[in-house]
């Protein structure tokens, strides 16, 4: 498989020549020749090969000089609507949403968090109502990441409010252009309006944007937040990768900050990226020869540990520099901007990743309980229907 | 053993300075500010001047201060700290106050610093700590002006006078620049603090009148600087009992999971944690304020437990707030931002922790 997939890609790469194809045309003549992510099935922009085969086909690339798709870019797409998609989505579904969202032609967003349902997810109360064909959706959404770039969003509504509050929940896509979404910039930490608040009024989607069944949005949700976890700490990445790697740059380069308590901290860090970096990449090979270890969940923790960490500690190393920001002007960004911006960006945005996507607070009760088998917390809402919970 | 407690006026200082901040001073206030143009608050400096008096307090009362101790005004620094207030007191009550009044205790200068007409500002960069060298990056040409550039100084910008520290003819020398004078270049930089702004002093033949000189300058500035460190603390203390506070508040009221967050053991468990912090925290910065404020022979040791335990800890309780809020904490309108932002720079402010614990190591005999 490993020489097929050489072969194709240099089939690709000699028939669309990147250096006079259009970046568009390019990354969709490599959609259609199964070449996005190979794991996907025929047809979807896969071959139904194994996942950790992609690499080969991007290091070809990444040797030819071909565009990418800017993955950072369309993360919420890539990592979570698409996996949902091809799960519950109908063949239908498959073949009008998953292109565009792979050459990043359409960028979708996430409408799941609400101002009295964040970590409680299954709490929410936007509702959505058969009307005919179709549904009507009303409610307000909030912390959503590129709402204002995106002309799709994967939405979870209350469909039935007289059961408990796992039950009554149904999963669409949303029409980002419909005349009843307002997105407004919610203003972050950083200076920036990275996020937004999302209000539904009198949405209309029709049934055929549903995924899974009505009442069954839970488990759908669960597919994409599953995912998400996977997207945010999971990425392979070389050694002094990420973080680690700018403030080890630094240091490098300024030898005149260095100070013993600063060292000490440094190498423990840079210990702890090393061992994170090896447990993905074992996680990884275990994917491969079929066996998911639950190490998934603790990426995520990890990652947000060590970002914070490091970050934290360049803004003490740079001092007097470290006193200073860069711009607090307030910008709508396309992504979040790790390495373009200075230490005290880094400090700031890291702060959110151990909140966006489960807090890591979430995330150790799941180690906990799924991993570990201890028991849950009692659950007094568990059973009682969505309408009667106390709010 | 030093002193730890609160006396009867401390708390009745604390009391009207609190009573003050929460009309003048709420946090939707403070917000507007630091996107407005003027990034400090004139109104609300005076009031501190003239309605409570503690511009001055340290300065004698003859020279028209409060005549009171460093004890006291540690008592206002955790108030300021606690409102996350925008006035320079640090950098002029505490700061060139200190610098002056270990230089020359007489000078006229200080009746009108003390009482708020002038705030002053000690021109050195914020990042230094109190045992570094003496600044040299400004010279004293033979005319007898300034000429040099200071980087990251707290407070210059609403300060009407700089006490600017400068090498000349005899070495070290502390100078006294007006703020209007010819030559002189105040610019903003933009701050992680958006509630203590710092700016970048040029001076260029700028006219200056000398303080003082050799080991009397050398020591106004290194007193100035191990005050500011001591005290700093105590800002410290109250910015992480606000973020205690606050976030203990929220979890009270915040249902998820159908409960209350607080009544997670989990958390709980963190906010117990963080409120043992806060209790060593007290006591850390009310024994370098004291040991400051009697002159002991053990503020250098006081000064540096401080400096390494309470800047953590408003770091820690600062982090925790914005964590524990989950997505409101990562906005612009949640003021837990102001105190992250203020507690992160105050950490690397007259020498990071990990600086005062190296210093510490020298004072216990605990070498490398
Ligand atoms: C930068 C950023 C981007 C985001 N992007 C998106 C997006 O694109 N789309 C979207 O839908 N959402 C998005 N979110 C929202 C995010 O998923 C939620 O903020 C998160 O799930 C937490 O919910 P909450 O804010 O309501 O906090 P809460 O649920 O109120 O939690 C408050 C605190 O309590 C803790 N806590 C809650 N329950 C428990 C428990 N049982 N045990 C112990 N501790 C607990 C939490 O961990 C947190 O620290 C984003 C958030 C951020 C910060």
């Amino acid at each position: 498989m490993e020489s097929e997939l050489r072969e194709r890609t240099r089939r690709l790469l000699a028939e669309h020549d990147p250096s006079d194809t259009d970046r568009l045309d390019f990354l969709r003549a490599r959609f259609d020749a199964g070449l996005a992510w190979v794991h996907f099935p025929v047809g979807l922009g896969g071959l139904g090969a194994s996942r950790p085969l992609q690499a080969v086909v991007d290091e070809e690339l990444a040797a030819a000089g071909a565009p990418d798709n800017e993955p950072r870019r369309i993360g919420i797409g890539l990592g979570m609507a698409a996996p949902t998609i091809l799960r519950y989505g109908t063949e239908e579904q498959k073949r009008r949403f998953l292109r565009p969202l792979w050459t990043g032609e359409e960028v979708w967003c996430q409408l799941f968090s609400e101002p009295g349902a964040g970590s409680d997810l299954a709490a929410l109360g936007t509702r959505a109502r058969r009307e005919g064909e179709g549904w009507t959706v009303d409610g307000q959404k909030v912390w959503t990441s590129t709402a204002h770039t995106a002309r799709w969003a994967i939405l979870i509504a209350r469909t039935d409010p007289d059961v408990p509050k796992h039950r009554g929940i149904t999963y669409f896509v949303c029409d980002m252009t419909h005349p009843g979404v307002e997105v407004r910039p919610l203003r972050q930490i950083t200076g920036e309006a990275e996020f937004n608040e999302v209000f539904l009024t009198g949405v209309e989607i029709p049934d055929t944007h549903r995924l899974g069944g009505v009442g069954e949005g839970w488990q759908v949700a669960q597919t994409t937040l599953n995912n998400e976890r996977v997207a945010i700490g999971g990425q392979a990445t070389p050694r002094e990768g990420g973080m680690v790697g700018v403030v080890a740059e630094t240091w490098r380069a300024r030898p005149e900050l260095r100070t013993p308590d600063l060292h000490q901290r440094l190498l423990k860090a840079w210990v702890e990226a090393e061992v994170a970096r090896l447990t993905g990449e074992r996680l990884r090979q275990q994917l491969a020869v079929g066996q998911p270890g639950p190490e998934g969940a603790a990426m995520k923790l990890a990652f947000a540990r060590l970002a914070q960490e490091l970050s934290g500690l360049e803004v003490e190393l740079l001092g007097e520099d470290g006193l200073a920001y860069d711009d607090w002007t307030l910008r709508r960004p396309e992504l979040v901007d790790f390495t373009g911006r200075e230490a005290g960006y880094r400090y700031l945005r890291a702060k959110g990743n151990s909140i966006e996507g489960g807090t890591s607070e979430i995330l150790r009760n799941i180690v906990a309980e799924r991993v570990l088998g201890l028991p849950a917390e009692p659950r007094t809402d568990k059973d009682l229907p969505w309408k009667e919970l106390p709010r | 053993m030093s002193d730890l407690l609160y006396s009867e006026i401390e708390e009745e200082l604390r009391s009207s300075l609190r009573a003050l901040l929460a009309d003048r001073c709420p946090p939707a206030a403070v917000l507007a500010r630091c996107e407005s143009p003027e990034p400090y608050d004139p109104a609300l400096w005076r009031a501190l001047a003239r309605e409570l008096g503690v511009t001055g307090l340290q300065v004698p009362e003859e020279l028209g201060g409060a005549g009171a101790s460093l004890r006291e005004t540690a008592v206002v620094l955790e108030e300021l700290g606690r409102a996350a207030a925008p006035v320079p007191f640090l950098g002029s009550a505490v700061l060139a106050t200190t610098a002056l009044l270990t230089a020359c205790p007489e000078d006229a200068l200080l009746p009108r610093i003390a009482g708020g007409e002038r705030a002053a500002a000690l021109a050195v960069p914020f990042s230094t700590a109190p045992d570094a060298a003496f600044p040299a990056t400004v010279r004293v040409d033979s005319a007898g002006t300034l000429n040099g550039r200071v980087t990251s100084v707290a407070d210059a910008l609403p300060a009407g006078l700089l006490l600017v520290p400068a090498i000349g003819g005899q070495g070290a020398a502390l100078y006294a620049v007006e703020a209007g004078a010819a030559g002189l270049g105040i610019v903003r930089r933009t701050s992680l603090d958006l509630t203590r702004q710092l700016a970048d002093v040029t001076l260029n033949g700028v006219p200056a009148r000398r303080l003082a000189v050799g080991g009397a300058a050398e020591q106004a500035v290194r007193q100035a600087l191990l005050t500011g460190a001591g005290l700093l603390a105590s800002e410290q203390l109250g910015i992480a009992e606000w973020c205690l506070d606050t976030t203990v508040a929220y979890l009270k009221e915040r249902r998820q999971f159908g409960r209350a967050l607080g009544s997670f053991q989990a958390l709980k468990h963190r906010l117990a944690d963080l409120w043992l912090e806060v209790v060593g925290a007290r006591a850390a910065a009310r024994y370098a304020a004291d040991a400051l404020a009697t002159g002991s022979a053990d503020a250098a040791v006081g000064v540096a437990v401080a400096a390494a335990y309470c800047g953590a800890v408003a770091v820690r309780a600062a982090e925790e707030c914005v964590q524990l809020h989950g997505g409101i904490g990562m906005t612009w309108e949640h003021p837990a931002h102001l105190y992250l932002k203020r507690a992160k720079a105050d950490q690397i402010a007259l020498g990071t922790p990990g600086h005062h614990r190296t210093l510490l190591a020298e004072l216990v005999d605990l070498p490398a």
